[in-house]
């Protein structure tokens, strides 16, 4: 059976433990648009029908073997701040928000490991999507293909003989499939060979854009590279596609930190210390900030400059720095200052605790007040 | 960065290719790049018109086609017209598929390459437990108006009906 409205807890966030590549691809996602039969689709959509087709779903996820055990929320019943948790989770997207009007107007369930979930009531009636650590398309594929299976035995979906799966919008029909994977590539933005990388990426029927999804601006060095077409291919072929063109965007990467280590160690190893100083002891952290400084650390680790943090400390940050992980943790909404105060505060303690566990000062720093979490001892 | 195949003049033809799936970079000066018969122009220019918008002005401009169903009138199930779906660019519901099919078939063949779906089958299990969730969710509904309008006799009726489906599976 399917609870409702269980508190948010860390539902969500398996995926930053990492996987395969983790040190280069943080998080593989694949999801598919299905529409129900005989309903407008969401946007086109009343109050009733919108409602219906939440109930519909409620009702079979009780039936749907994936789902087991796992939870339902209808997202207008949440408080603004899971709502904001939801989507800084990228379990929820912000066009759901945006187009949420009123009580059983959209919902989320999730598997009771969060492995997988569906988003209802967004462009699409259903997105079925799997998130899952490093880079693991096909296991992220085989969740959402089992969980499509299981669903459409329950529900009939919208399915034209020629144009496959039918959906809101044209750039989605046929497979209803995207899939993503969120990539670091700093190598490949300071030794300049970015704009080469991503020209042929969307040379070969691939597109990128910033970590919060359409729209969103890179920040950090972080790209989310996904296939741009979804019909004339099988799922399969996409996947497949995706993968090895992001296996060669990691061999260029490394070829590019190579290069970075035998020819500008000094500039780089500075570079890697500055992010880890200023995250380590600043007082007042902006988002943005956070992110690019996340990144140079996070090439130092993988280089082996730092020997702390973890990739998984580097990746729950990234969630859990955003504003509303922030109020969670406070208890209260936060002004930007506010919130920046308790971003440095955050960032500081979550190193601190992995310096400890590390037992010893990180590669090439000395055991000075540069890792002691307080004003210099000192004169 | 100077031209790869005079190796003198400064390139300003950037051209990525992908062969055999390998990612290729060649970098030409303007007179090396006419030799190879590329010109900057075209090096450049992918997609000069986004396909989206070439299919919302045909919506809009009277043409010579003759569609299966009239697309200046209405979808008739879900009512959605030309002029909405070039604001939105979104289809209103599945019949649209069908009620703007020509037009669709076009666009979906410029945006995907393709019109044919490839990928995974679906054959509607509409079984009778899709109908029983159906009739559930329609008598949750029924219940909750009930309620709401204090109408306990037919609310009464409704959670006992509810329950007895729940109970058979």
């Amino acid at each position: 059976m399917i609870q409702d409205a269980v508190p948010l807890d860390d539902r969500g966030l398996d995926w930053i433990r990492g996987g395969g590549e983790a040190e280069i691809v943080l998080s593989s996602r694949v999801r598919v648009a299905r529409n129900l039969q005989g309903f407008p689709f969401p946007g086109r959509a009343g109050a009733e029908e919108r409602a219906d087709v939440v109930e519909r779903m409620r009702a079979a996820a009780d039936h749907v073997e994936s789902l087991e055990g796992g939870s339902f929320w209808e997202v207008d019943s949440l408080d603004p701040v899971d709502r904001e948790i939801l989507v800084e989770r990228h379990l929820i997207s912000r066009d759901l928000l945006a187009t949420s009007r009123g009580p059983s107007s959209s919902a989320l369930v999730l598997a009771p490991d969060s492995s997988c979930g569906v988003m209802v009531n967004e462009e699409d009636h259903l997105r079925l999507q799997a998130l899952v650590g490093g880079l693991a398309l096909e296991a992220a594929w085989r969740q959402v293909d089992r969980l499509d299976e299981e669903i459409g035995a329950l529900l009939p979906l919208a399915f034209h003989h020629q144009f496959g799966f039918l959906t809101a919008c044209p750039t989605n029909v046929g497979t209803g499939l995207r899939a993503s994977v969120l990539i670091h590539i700093p190598g490949l933005v300071l030794t300049k060979e970015i704009s080469k990388v991503l020209e042929g990426i969307s040379q070969v029927g691939l597109t990128y854009r910033g970590l919060y999804g359409e729209g969103s601006e890179v920040v950090g060095n972080f790209f989310q590279v996904s296939n741009q077409t979804t019909l004339g291919k099988t799922e399969e072929d996409l996947i497949d596609h995706l993968g090895r063109v992001t296996g060669k965007v990691i061999d260029y990467e490394r070829s590019a930190r190579s290069v970075l280590l035998a020819e500008a160690p000094s500039v780089l190893e500075d570079k890697v210390w500055r992010a880890y100083g200023i995250l380590r002891a600043a007082r007042s952290l902006g988002l943005e900030e956070m992110m690019n400084l996340l990144s140079g650390v996070r090439l130092g680790v993988s280089l082996k400059l730092l020997n702390s943090p973890r990739v998984e400390t580097l990746n729950e940050i990234l969630v859990c720095g955003q504003l509303a992980h922030l109020e969670r943790a406070a208890g209260a909404r936060l002004s930007e200052q506010e919130a920046d105060v308790c971003r440095a505060t955050y960032v500081r303690d979550k190193l601190a605790k992995d310096e400890r566990d590390a037992g010893q000062a990180p590669a090439g720093g000395t055991s000075d007040e540069t890792v002691v979490d307080g004003p210099p001892s000192g004169g | 960065m100077l031209c790869d195949d005079c190796q003198k003049q400064e390139a300003e033809v950037h051209l990525t290719s992908i062969e055999a799936e390998e990612m290729r970079s060649v970098h030409l000066c303007v007179s090396c790049a006419n030799q190879r018969g590329i010109s900057a122009e075209a090096a450049e220019t992918v997609a000069d018109t986004p396909p989206l918008a070439d299919f919302l002005g045909q919506l809009g401009s009277p043409g010579p086609q003759t569609p299966i169903s009239d697309p200046s009138e209405p979808c008739p199930f879900c009512g959605i017209s030309a002029a909405d779906f070039r604001k939105a660019g979104r289809v209103g519901c599945s019949q649209c598929y069908v009620h703007f099919e020509t037009q669709l078939r076009g666009l979906l063949r410029r945006i995907h390459g393709s019109s044919q779906h490839a990928g995974k089958l679906y054959l509607s299990e509409a079984s009778d437990i899709t109908d029983r969730l159906g009739q559930l969710s329609s008598m949750r509904r029924r219940l909750k108006r009930a309620i709401e309008t204090e109408d306990f006799e037919t609310a009464a009726e409704l959670r006992d009906r509810i329950h007895d489906m729940e109970t058979q599976g």
